[in-house]
């Protein structure tokens, strides 16, 4: 290497780190115009380890096909990463080479660099044939991002391959035997093609790697492999409370609610955005996707990052009034602008969060964006305010006098908290009080509780509507309402101990309330139940025979994903019937909603489009007797849904508190 | 004090009601139990609130709602700030209570005048059609005698407002039938539910309205005679309140477990009591 092509490669090398630098600010200063979150703070080692297993030894990402493709992809980069090193290095000092290392580690590491080289071409030809030839639905497989970034390898490793192969074949090489690809196929190849031209063939390919390798680091920043340099901080600051419960809003006048421009998010928030592999791994477990609704959360990612890259420079200088971009839209059309209707398609059931590879967190964002829409605009969909006024006034979503609340358990003689001493709550929540169908699962509930011996009591006309689904809705303010209420009725009786039959009741009561002061312990009835049999304390009458038939757990997304209880219920279902339940073919974290949550149970569905529908007809699928749900919104999506498909007579819906009521002696 | 052209000010007449949904009658005395029941805003005078919003989106016309009420009737004029009114007067004092629907329409007719003296002109009051409590429907027909303004009842629907001609053209909803009926301005509207589906109020409006003063008239201020209001002022007398007795009815089959069935049944009674007819 001449002296003149050691100063234009400085110069080259200079230029290019300087222009990569400029724009890696330039994305960290975008994200940085996020608001605070305090997740930050404590539990380092446990994020650390969390960014090894998760970024590094990639668990999520090698859970699905192809992701071990990505695997040997990424470390292959790991490991050619010291190649690029020292090859920069030599660009600019020729004497600083591994071959200072001694013969032997310099053999073993080009030996390494030729090996892992080929592995990644290989993986490259996969990914092309993936994307050209078996087009799977759920990613842009004709993204030109994606082929673009897929060529820069493959040239980089076809590159690399004739360099050496060019100076094997020019004899410069000081071993020899240590690169089995580069010397039986490239170092042939290379001297057939040039003959004694080949050192000159050696230069052109070593300026042609130098240029590739600078290429690519500076079209990494413009490209959706920016995950490269995002997706590891990502893993490390994911949220550990899972499910990533939305903050609490401060409610004072002047302010402003929700996310309506793209800054308003906190810095996770635009950190997820850039850190999107575009895997597709959320819209493929994505309910609302998958009936054909305008929502797709990868999009919804996508156009975050969108937005955020074309009015980051804007919002730099403060510019937050003129011509952004805007961040929600009536339509869906724009690049960078979400729809209303996708906000308003979403179930919140997490499959898109429990699934993704880098832990984006896709619901906390879309309820910042309703909560713009409900608190600042008023606007959503037109059945919701007969819905937010029942809550408000009622307290409860079908608007019943609250007097009656307690009429479901009349004949019961079930305690209320306010006659008895007893520090554990039933607390029943408003399905299981004014539903006609699910106030036989609270029945269940308290009969099974009751066989056990356990001493409880009801909170009866007390009670109010825990605000799960006004706070998925983004009505934080009518939410904090009834989080308040309801928590000031628990310190007032000072209970110890809450159980629930209901998912929703129960991820708000456990988790949401913590951000307001509640300590109490939570449990589902699942796990309760599970316990009771378990332990031994609920015996269930031998003499009386199990249910009828073959029995189908479904997943409740409230109960599973968002609070791992996904053995529990099924446990529960083996005890009482003697055998393991039926399982659905998307079960556990890819269970598929019933379509009930984040407040779609009191929003319309086009009929051609119904999520439960699409439940109800996998389960059919399935032939069984029983379809066994532990949760109330499921139980009435189920009933709803197999109505619709005329299928009454084949199948029942049965919750598992009524499959052990069944079985209870007496 | 500036008039604005086509429409310069809508008064709203509301009125805070018991949810009587929840008021149960006491078996013993005969009587109403208040207590604990929560106090709403009258569901007809949601829609005149909305129906008022709506003419100041398109006019920009101001809208002052005017309540008299107890104390704490504060609560639904707080309600009617939080959806966007830009005014609101309670009407308050110990000596008005206990009217009838010839005092209340009295003081509210009053009221409507003085708010006009420091508001400016008034081109419509809006009133519900009834309330739930009272029910008579008689407190907005009282006020525009009084006031000497054009009464349109029953509006389903404002078809137009004539800024040269100073006219309201409406649509009426009567049993059977719809009458369109245009009227000189000022008038006095008495509005059904169907009118409008109501708003729902902005969180930045509400944390306005949860701390703003409400200006409170009470009679030292209004000095009307108080042989015209309250109690004094009003000629009915309440003899008795009772749950009217009713023979026993009946439920039809089991709704709960089923729905059919019992829709079935209840079909079949309505047909033989020749209630409803069958189609040809
Ligand atoms: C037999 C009888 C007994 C009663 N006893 C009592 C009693 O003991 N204590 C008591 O407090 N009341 C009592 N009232 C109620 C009181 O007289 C009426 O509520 C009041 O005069 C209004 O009449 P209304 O409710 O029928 O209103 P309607 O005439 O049905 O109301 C029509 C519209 O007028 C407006 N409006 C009505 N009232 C007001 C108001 N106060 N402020 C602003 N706008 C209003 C609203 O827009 C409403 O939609 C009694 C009424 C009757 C008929
Ligand atoms: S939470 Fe469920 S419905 Fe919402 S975007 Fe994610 S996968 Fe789709
Ligand atoms: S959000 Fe996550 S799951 Fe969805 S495409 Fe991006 S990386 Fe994949």
């Amino acid at each position: 290497m001449s002296q003149t092509e050691n100063v234009i490669f400085a110069v080259v090398l200079a230029i290019a780190v300087a222009a990569f630098l400029q724009s890696a600010w330039r994305l960290v200063s975008f994200i940085r115009l996020g608001k605070p979150d305090g997740r930050l703070s404590g539990e380092l080692v446990r994020r650390f380890w969390t960014m090894l297993v998760y970024a590094f030894w990639q668990r999520r990402v090698r859970k699905e096909p192809y992701g071990w493709n990505h695997f040997f992809l990424f470390w292959g980069f790991i490991i050619l990463f010291l190649a690029n090193g020292e090859f920069v290095i030599a660009g600019l000092f020729p004497s600083l080479t591994f071959e200072l290392l001694g013969e032997r580690i310099y053999g073993v590491l080009l030996f390494l660099f030729d090996v892992v080289s080929m592995i990644v071409l290989v993986n490259v030809a996969i990914a092309f044939f993936r994307r050209l030839v078996l087009k799977p639905a759920h990613i842009e497989y004709n993204s030109r991002d994606g082929y673009l970034i897929l060529s820069l390898i493959g040239a980089l490793m076809l590159a690399f391959f004739c360099l050496y192969g060019s100076e094997f074949a020019s004899g410069t090489m000081s071993v020899a035997g240590v690169m089995p690809f580069t010397e039986t196929i490239f170092a042939p190849l290379m001297g057939s093609l040039f003959g004694s031209a080949a050192p000159i063939a050696a230069r052109v390919f070593w300026w042609l790697h130098g240029l590739i390798v600078l290429s690519f680091l500076n079209y990494l920043p413009y490209s959706k492999h920016m995950h490269i340099l995002t997706a590891i901080p990502n893993c490390y600051a994911r949220s550990f409370e899972y499910p990533a419960t939305v903050p609490r809003e401060e409610f004072k006048p002047g302010a402003q609610f929700g996310v309506s421009v793209v800054d308003e998010f906190s810095w996770k928030d635009l950190l997820d955005f850039t850190a999107c592999t575009e895997c597709g791994r959320c819209n493929q477990n994505c309910p609302a996707t998958s009936t054909g609704k305008p929502l797709n959360p990868r999009l919804l990612v996508h156009d975050g990052k969108v937005n955020l890259l074309t009015n980051g420079p804007k919002l730099l200088q403060g510019n937050r009034s003129a011509n952004l971009l805007p961040l929600i839209g009536t339509t869906d059309e724009h690049e960078g602008t979400v729809g209303e209707d996708a906000l308003w398609a979403c179930t919140t059931c997490g499959a898109c969060m429990t699934n993704c590879p880098v832990f984006i967190e896709h619901v906390p964002k879309i309820i910042k964006m309703r909560r713009h829409l409900v608190e600042n605009e008023a606007r959503f969909p037109h059945e919701l305010s007969v819905f937010f006024e029942s809550v408000e006034q009622r307290s409860n979503p079908w608007g019943i006098t609250p007097g009656d609340r307690a009429k479901w358990a009349r004949d019961l003689s079930v305690p209320l908290m306010s006659d008895a001493k007893c520090d554990t709550l039933f607390f029943v929540g408003c399905a299981g009080a004014f539903d006609a169908r699910n106030k036989k699962v609270a029945t269940a509930v308290v009969r099974a509780l009751k066989a056990a011996g356990v001493e409880f009591a009801i909170l009866g006309t007390e009670e109010k509507c825990c605000g799960d689904s006004v706070r998925r809705l983004g009505n934080e303010y009518l939410f904090e309402r009834m989080a308040k209420a309801n928590v000031e009725l628990f310190k007032k009786y000072d209970v110890r101990r809450i159980i629930t039959y209901c998912p929703h009741c129960y991820t708000t009561l456990k988790h949401d309330y913590r951000q307001f002061g509640m300590e109490t312990q939570v449990v589902h009835h699942s796990e309760f139940l599970h316990e009771l049999l378990e332990t031994g304390r609920l015996k269930l009458d031998g003499n009386k025979p199990a249910v009828d038939g073959k029995v189908l757990y479904h997943d409740s997304c409230y109960l599973g994903r968002y609070n791992g209880l996904y053995e529990e219920p099924r446990e529960v279902v083996q005890r009482v019937t003697g055998r393991a339940p039926l399982e659905m073919d998307r079960r556990l974290e890819k269970s598929f909603c019933c379509g009930a949550g984040g407040g779609r149970m009191w929003m319309e569905e086009e009929p051609e489009h119904r999520i439960n529908a699409n439940r109800v007809r996998e389960a059919l699928g399935k032939d069984a007797d029983v379809i066994a749900v532990a949760c109330p919104y499921c139980m009435t999506m189920f009933d709803d849904g197999i109505k619709d498909e005329r299928a009454e007579g084949r199948v029942k819906v049965m919750d598992i508190a009524e499959l052990v009521a069944a079985r209870l002696p007496g | 004090m500036t008039t604005r052209k086509t429409l310069n000010h809508v008064v709203v007449a509301v009125k805070q009601v018991p949810d009587t949904t929840q008021v149960k009658v006491d078996p013993a005395t005969g009587t109403l139990i208040r207590e604990g029941v929560p106090f709403i805003m009258n569901p007809f005078d949601t829609h005149a609130v909305e129906e008022a919003l709506r003419l100041k989106d398109r006019f920009g016309c101001l809208v002052t709602a005017v309540t008299m009420g107890p104390p704490n009737a504060a609560a639904t004029l707080r309600k009617c700030l939080a959806l966007g009114v830009d005014d609101v007067v309670l009407v308050s004092d110990r000596v008005f209570g206990g009217a009838d629907t010839l005092a209340t329409s009295y003081v509210l007719s009053e009221v409507i005048r003085r708010v006009e003296k420091e508001q400016g002109r008034v081109d419509l009051v809006i009133c519900g059609k009834q309330t739930i409590d009272g029910d008579t429907a008689q407190v907005g027909p009282g006020i525009a005698v009084r006031l000497n303004y054009c009464l349109l009842t029953l509006v389903d629907r404002i078809l137009d407002i004539s800024g040269a001609e100073r006219t309201i053209t409406v649509r009426r909803k009567l049993e059977g039938r719809r009458e369109v009926v245009r009227a000189l301005m000022p008038a006095c509207l008495t509005l059904v539910r169907e009118v409008n589906e109501p708003r729902y109020p902005k969180v930045p409006n509400r944390l306005m309205a949860e701390t703003a003063e409400i200006p409170v008239w009470d009679n030292q201020f209004l000095q009307l005679s108080l042989s015209r209001v309250g109690l004094k002022g009003s000629p009915t007398h309440v003899k008795k309140i009772f749950a009217p007795e009713r023979a026993r009815g009946e439920i039809l089959g089991d709704a709960e477990n089923d729905p059919e069935g019992a829709v079935a049944l209840l079909i079949r009674r309505l047909i033989e009591k020749d209630l409803i007819s069958v189609g040809r």
